[in-house]
């Protein structure tokens, strides 16, 4: 069966400085993947080539059987990828209920046609209580705190309906419970077939949660295979232990 | 055939020292835009307070223009701080530099010209200046001194600061925080504090440019707006933060513009920075010589 | 309460004011209204790009001008009735808009803004070297005295007037319109944040492109007038600094993030600098419009109207 998605031997350079070096990376349709680097390995940059808040320079990104290269990142939301972004990135205008609305007025309208305004309402509200925000769905996002923000983030990109999502670091200061939640509901949109690209740093919620590890240290892929083979790996202890 | 390659000797050498005055202009906005991301359009506004300073202090007191700008380069890099201050706390803080930032620096250029207006009236001023008059010649090319010192004085200015950027720790920490704040931080140096400097010498330089643009040609306030495409495309050309990319950026201008001007007319020149810069953000965004 | 019903209240309002001008019977109301409408036009119409979705233009006075010199082209070439030159002007202004959106648009706030500053000097540089429109000599634009409406004669100013009142009236009727629809909510996304609009599907490009079209017409169809106002068209006065300057203070200082702000600013500012025109001097009165742009976006970043609306959220929360 093809991958949902094939990233191709893509790079990506800034000037000199070269932040991906020929990137293989396949995903098939349900997997849960996980994505583990230090800081500054090209992670990101990764997430944002794919898709297509910056277009990589060499290599190509095919995702669902369509090339993605060249398209603007909302059309390649509308096509099914979605992504949350590491630092919360709110609409700071705008309400809690009305954040979730725009991924539904703008993507999944575009899918399934115009919705009734009652059932966008319904289904934000219900998008909230997802991860617990449906109190305070006329809030601003200035009301929040870090932590919500980052919940409010992934509902958000959840919104979009995506058959990928990205959690990008969607767990940074959150509790052992919070984390529990948001893994729930992880495996949750995975089993209603969401196929998911974890990025994070808490090694405990990588290795419960994924089906894959992949490894990226200084743009460079160096592992790729089940957790417990990689976390084994020489190459990754010393990418992290020799830090 | 023979007058048409003089003219055009003259033209590119007009051009060459034409540019390295608009190098001296554009160094300012190097570090601002460049460097701090702060899109200072009020910039050009500076340099003509600069070249009011000096003709006002020229002509009381007779003191050369260029000494006059020396001397007023603390007043300029204190005005710089406390300016950076203001766009600081009131913008940079909140994260709302983009509209309110420019607005802000739009208000301020306005002001200044009006200010400028109201004091001064409207009228042309000129200096006065022992090398402005007499011209070296080589061959069949001339090159007036009151181009050429400015040309000098500003390749000296570029130098100097090419210097402080790479060699001295104030200087490599304003191009380290234009590049990552975070390491700047962890390296015990502020970085509010290294923008503020940088920000203020920023706002030095315009005190000399000032100085040389009064020097070759005469001053009226609104003709800060001119500048201010050609500062902009000149930083943009050569690569946002980079000076020696400005400089190349600067003499092409200048080449470009004195054509222009020698053989379609004086009234085409503006058009040419601004065309330049529009071309090279629809084309080019990241400059001819690009990060 | 939804547009139709809004529109015919403006016309009543527009139509009453209309009337208490008509009755003082001075001309100079006249004069000053017809210069406060028009930048209650062009305040509304940079809103619409700079207040809605977050990016600046300075070259307001470019696309004022535009339709302005459309006139004068016409007027040389074809008289054509006023009614159809701000059409042409509308036109032709957002054309450019869409043309210059198209090739700049795609560039971070801070260099749009530098560009659309770029654009205005360009087109003055190639209006100021085209001769049949008068070039740096300007061009004269002869009047009729009166103009006859449904069998009513009335002085041509108070023509001029009428038309810049409807003008005024459109401009906030279409930018209330936009703010109230799904188009202004993509707008404020594109404002808040354009990154994340863009990864939620936001098609940011076009919409913003709808913007400077839409901000660019409405600006031609408040300078399609302006030669008849004024008589005699120097490119300096076309492309002023005021018209860029006032164009962003107006909005600034009343509050961009509805249609409400761009109205009272214009008014407000407006008004004022006519008071200080005829009492102090012009250069003074641009001096005050810079000097309230710098201490309104220092101070109240959301102009009047978000010092009214804090007020009033305060009292609430009490």
């Amino acid at each position: 069966m093809s991958p949902l998605l094939h990233v191709s031997n893509v790079s990506k350079r800034f000037g000199g400085f070269i932040a991906l070096d020929g990137i293989e990376l396949e995903v098939q349709q349900g997997e849960r993947v996980g994505l583990i680097g230090p800081n500054g390995s090209g992670k990101s940059t990764l997430v944002n080539c794919i898709c297509g808040a910056l277009q990589n320079e060499q290599g190509s990104v095919h995702f669902d059987g369509h090339a993605m290269d060249g398209l603007a990142a909302h059309q390649r939301t509308h096509r099914g990828l979605a992504r949350s972004f590491q630092l919360p990135r709110p609409f700071v205008s705008l309400s809690l209920a009305d954040n979730i609305r725009v991924p539904m007025l703008y993507t999944v309208h575009k899918r399934t046609g115009p919705l009734h305004a009652d059932s966008v309402d319904a289904r934000c509200i219900e998008l909230l209580r997802l991860v617990g925000l449906d109190k305070k769905a006329r809030h601003m996002p200035r009301d929040l705190t870090q932590v919500e923000m980052r919940k409010l983030e992934l509902a958000r990109a959840v919104a979009a309906e995506p058959k990928l999502l990205i959690a990008d670091e969607s767990m940074a200061g959150l509790s052992h419970t919070e984390i529990e939640d948001i893994l729930a509901l992880l495996k949750q949109l995975n089993e209603r077939g969401i196929t998911i690209i974890l990025i994070e740093h808490i090694m405990s919620a990588v290795m419960s949660f994924s089906q894959r590890l992949v490894v990226l240290v200084s743009g460079k892929k160096i592992a790729d295979g089940k957790p417990e083979d990689v976390v084994r790996n020489p190459e990754v202890v010393r990418a992290y232990l020799g830090q | 055939m023979d007058i048409s390659f003089d003219l055009l000797m003259n033209a590119i050498v007009a051009g060459l020292l034409l540019g390295g005055f608009y190098a001296a202009v554009t160094a300012g906005v190097s570090i601002s835009f460049g460097m701090l991301d702060i899109v200072n359009i009020a910039h050009p506004g500076f340099i003509i307070l600069g070249s009011y300073i000096a003709y006002f202090i020229n002509i009381s007191f007779g003191i050369d223009p260029i000494v006059v700008s020396i001397v007023m380069l603390p007043v300029f890099y204190i005005l710089g701080t406390i300016i950076y201050q203001v766009y600081y706390v009131s913008f940079e803080k909140r994260g709302q530099e983009s509209l309110r930032g420019l607005a802000f620096f739009f208000g301020l250029l306005f002001v200044t010209e009006v200010m400028l207006i109201l004091v001064f009236g409207v009228d042309y001023r000129y200096v006065e200046a022992s090398y402005i008059g007499p011209s070296l010649h080589l061959g069949n090319v001339d090159f007036p001194l009151r181009m050429l010192v400015p040309c000098i004085t500003a390749l000296v200015l570029f130098g100097l600061l090419e210097l402080f950027v790479t060699r001295t720790f104030t200087g490599r920490a304003i191009m380290a925080v234009s590049q990552d704040q975070l390491a700047l931080q962890l390296m015990a140096a502020d970085p509010i504090r290294i923008k503020r400097i940088a920000f203020g010498i920023s706002i030095a330089t315009t005190s000399i440019a000032g100085a040389l643009l009064v020097i070759i040609q005469p001053v009226e306030p609104s003709v800060g707006r001119e500048y201010i495409g050609r500062v902009f495309a000149i930083c943009v050309l050569g690569g946002l933060g980079s000076l020696p990319g400005s400089l190349i950026a600067a003499m092409l201008l200048g080449v470009m513009e004195s054509l222009t001007s020698t053989f379609y007319g004086p009234s085409w020149s503006p058009a040419v920075a601004f065309g330049f810069l529009l071309l090279t953000l629809a084309f080019r965004p990241a400059g001819l010589f690009g990060r | 309460m939804n547009t139709l019903r809004f529109t015919i209240i403006c016309l009543l309002v527009g139509v009453a004011v209309y009337i208490c001008g008509h009755l003082l019977g001075v001309g100079y109301v006249f004069f000053a209204g017809y210069t406060i409408l028009q930048f209650v036009v062009l305040s509304s119409a940079w809103n619409i790009l700079g207040g809605y979705c977050g990016y600046v233009n300075f070259g307001s006075a470019a696309f004022f001008a535009l339709g302005a010199y459309s006139t004068v082209f016409f007027y040389k070439f074809n008289p054509l009735p006023i009614p159809v030159l701000i059409v042409i002007g509308a036109v032709v202004s957002g054309i450019v808009g869409l043309g210059m959106g198209y090739l700049t648009l795609r560039l971070r706030g801070a260099f749009f803004a530098i560009a659309t500053l770029a654009m205005a000097v360009v087109l003055q540089t190639l209006v100021v070297n085209w001769t049949y429109v008068g070039g740096s000599r300007g061009a004269y634009i002869v009047r009729e005295e009166t103009v006859s409406i449904f069998g009513y004669s009335i002085e041509y100013i108070e023509y001029l007037f009428l038309l810049m009142l409807a003008l005024a009236i459109v401009s906030i009727v279409v930018s209330r319109t936009i703010a109230r629809t799904q188009l202004g909510f993509g707008f404020a996304t594109i404002r808040d944040d354009e990154l994340a609009a863009e990864a939620l599907g936001v098609p940011t490009l076009r919409l913003k492109l709808i913007a400077t079209t839409i901000s660019g017409a409405l600006m031609g169809m408040a300078g399609a007038p302006f030669p008849y106002y004024i008589g005699y068209l120097q490119p300096a006065s076309a492309f002023g600094l005021e018209y860029g300057v006032n164009s962003i203070a107006m909005p600034i200082i009343g509050g961009t993030t509805s249609w409400v702000g761009p109205l009272v600013g214009a008014i407000l500012l407006g008004s004022l600098q006519q008071l200080a025109t005829v009492t102090i001097s012009s250069a003074v009165n641009l001096l005050i419009v810079g000097l309230l742009l710098v201490a309104f976006v220092v101070i109240a970043p959301n102009g009047l109207v978000g010092l009214v609306q804090e007020r009033l959220r305060a009292r609430r929360s009490k």
